[in-house]
């Protein structure tokens, strides 16, 4: 789950990690405020789930509370990347004397979480780590120790000459991965990590992403899940318990198992189709769920075709027949539908569908294809 | 012959009497698994089906049953403490069927299984199977037959899809392993490849991949140094947008490694064919074969 950059800062500040003053405004007359309250030159900065946000004219230097006021307007409810801006966080645009990187990330190859710092931050940090890797510090950690001293100590070195810098910079990097470890994040982010031209070392801009699966044991962070941010079809599935991403294709897909899903969208492309989504029904199908899902897929006017397949192991082909057929009574289906099921309760699944006027398939290319001729017809 | 499994796996059950549990431990025991024991703590004392021993601790069923592998149906949140526990009382081979397991709780995992020469299958896996002889974890024994190649993959039903290929089509299987879909697994492609390369009972392999991470760059890699049987390859995720993590918790593709075109070319270019669909794999083990 992301959370915004106000979220962040407010989760690492009670970590103790230093960042400016600043505050998050709804409106343009809460961002006069805040400017006011600052007294001086502020950032305003739009708070959307996306990168680019500078590019996309979401941040903005403002000499005074009316101008903080002007730009607070513009961005607010300002389209990027599909995202609408809500909020807008106004801090003091600090002058700047160099920029810096700090991050921790779980490195799937090591098996353990790595502490990352460079030089050259203020930048797109995986371009960094594309073209010039030697320019990135890492250290993996322990996790039953936590990141070391002297390993705090050497990112610090790797960043600054000054020896009170070095030591600011390697308490933020404790403070970081401490902050990383306790909030069950997959990625923890200071970029850029800056020094003030008094030397000061401030952080100016967090991210953090928290791994889905702490959720369910961590309430208070997931209660920071901007709803707003997601498309309400996703929104959607998760509270059904199926796994669901929109795309811009026209075949309509549902499958279970999430790699088997993958390989449905890969041949519905091989034959010359585009899939509507990736949705995955996950291992136990009761029939609600597939009515929910068929509910999702067709409220994508995109769609032309609806394909399922269907591999039963866990999943039991004939609750998905029934569910088909309960949603196809619940609501008419204005575009084509190809079943597709094999493996368990096969034959009963085949029965429920012939009698209720639908044909079950039992080949995967069969069916793609046919969903990627009825999509393009 | 087979790989991790066969006629002497001895079971332990982790999570017996749980729904997942419990419906799983009886489709492995009509297989034909030998199920010596399963652990729920408050539960000690009482049979399992009236068969099965069920203990509070695997340390108390270790002592009674020898069992000389565990696999684990316990819920997300309780799955890290019963990959410790098994590994505590001396358990050499755990198979993690449960998903949703933090990641974090894996980094803590990992370490402590290293130490003690742990090799655990998963998590977030369907486990596997090497048909005739034992099945442990969910794959379906029904769409196996047995035979001389191995079959290891990240997925569940993208897998039983390519092994009904290959049982309809004539070409049975010597093991089938699930390895898992998250970020952090115990066993790897290499630890898989390595072990068919030195089975006897196994001819040929077909590898499943997805995109997210590097390991079926790492398995080409191997292949191309240390693999004398065939190797042929298939990889989930070609239409997955960057950035989104496709319900696997380890299938995300980025710009570090994990997109399908730069998986495709690190096994073509290590001489492994990859299959575009999995109808394709049949085909393509009779031209290496």
């Amino acid at each position: 789950m992301n959370l915004h950059e106000y979220q962040a800062r407010e989760l690492l500040q009670r970590f103790g990690i230093p960042f400016p003053h600043g505050g998050v405004a709804g409106t343009a007359e809460e961002a006069r405020a805040i400017a006011e309250r600052l007294a001086g030159p502020v950032m305003v900065k739009a708070q959307v789930h996306s990168g680019g946000r500078g590019k996309a004219g979401g941040v903005k230097l403002a000499r005074n509370p009316t101008e903080a006021a002007a730009h607070a307007t513009r961005i607010l409810g300002m389209t990027i990347h599909d995202l609408t801006v809500q909020k807008v966080l106004v801090v003091p645009a600090a002058e700047i004397a160099s920029e810096s990187y700090l991050g921790v990330i779980v490195d799937r190859a090591a098996q353990r979480p790595v502490v990352m710092g460079s030089a050259a931050g203020g930048v797109d940090i995986e371009e960094v780590a594309a073209r010039t890797p030697e320019r990135i510090q890492r250290v993996p950690v322990d996790p039953r120790y936590g990141l070391l001293p002297h390993q705090a100590t050497a990112l610090g070195f790797g960043l600054y000459r000054d020896l009170a810098q070095v030591r600011a910079a390697a308490d933020i990097a404790e403070k970081l991965y401490a902050a990383f470890y306790a909030l069950g994040a997959s990625l923890a982010e200071i970029n850029p990590l800056a020094t003030t031209p008094e030397g000061q070392v401030i952080a100016l801009d967090a991210k953090l992403v928290i791994d889905d699966n702490e959720l369910a044991r961590r309430p208070e962070i997931a209660a920071l899940r901007d709803l707003s941010a997601e498309a309400p079809s996703e929104r959607q599935a998760r509270d059904h318990g199926l796994s669901f991403i929109k795309l811009q294709g026209s075949v309509g897909c549902c499958v279970n198992g999430a790699g088997l899903a993958m390989a449905t969208m890969d041949l519905v492309k091989l034959y010359g189709g585009e899939p509507a989504n990736f949705l995955d029904i996950g291992g136990s199908s009761n029939p609600q769920k597939v009515v929910a899902a068929l509910q999702i897929i067709t409220s994508d006017p995109g769609v032309r075709s609806i394909l399922f397949n269907i591999f039963g192991g866990i999943t039991r082909c004939d609750d998905v027949a029934n569910g088909i057929v309960q949603a196809t009574r619940q609501f008419p289906l204005k575009v084509p539908l190809v079943i597709r099921l094999t493996g368990t309760n096969e034959a009963e699944a085949i029965a429920i569908l012939t009698n209720a006027g639908f044909s079950g398939l039992t080949d995967m290319d069969d069916a793609v294809r046919r969903a990627v001729a009825l999509a393009q017809a | 012959m087979s790989i991790f499994i066969d006629r002497s796996t001895r079971l332990l059950v982790q999570g017996v009497t749980g729904r997942d549990g419990s419906f799983h431990t009886r489709q492995m025991i009509g297989y034909g698994t030998t199920v010596v024991a399963g652990v729920t703590p408050g539960k000690g004392g009482s049979r399992f089906d009236g068969t099965v021993p069920v203990y509070n601790t695997v340390a108390e069923a270790v002592r009674d049953t020898q069992p000389n592998a565990s696999v684990i149906y316990v819920p997300a949140m309780a799955a890290a403490s019963a990959i410790f526990e098994a590994a505590d009382s001396g358990l050499t081979l755990i198979i993690c069927i449960t998903e949703g397991i933090p990641v974090l709780d894996m980094t803590r995992v990992m370490p402590f299984l290293h130490e003690r020469g742990v090799r655990l299958i998963g998590p977030n896996c369907p486990g596997l199977i090497s048909p005739g002889q034992s099945k442990v974890g969910i794959i379906p024994g029904d769409i196996c037959v047995p035979g001389r190649v191995g079959v290891v993959s990240r997925s569940g039903t993208l897998t039983y899809e390519i092994v009904h290929q290959l049982s309809t089509r004539g070409f049975g299987q010597s093991t089938c392993v699930g390895i898992g879909g998250d970020p952090i697994i115990g066993t790897t492609f290499v630890d898989c490849l390595s072990a068919f390369q030195a089975d006897a009972g196994t001819d040929a392999v077909v590898m499943i991949g997805e995109i997210g991470g590097t390991d079926e760059q790492l398995a080409a890699d191997f292949v191309r140094r240390a693999m004398t049987k065939p190797v042929v390859g298939f990889i989930a995720g070609q239409t997955a947008p960057p950035g989104r993590r496709m319900g696997h918790a380890g299938a995300i593709a980025s710009g570090s490694g994990g997109t399908a075109s730069e998986k495709i070319a690190a096994l073509e270019s290590a001489g492994i064919p990859v299959m575009r669909r999995p109808a394709d794999v049949v085909q393509l083990l009779k031209e290496r074969l």
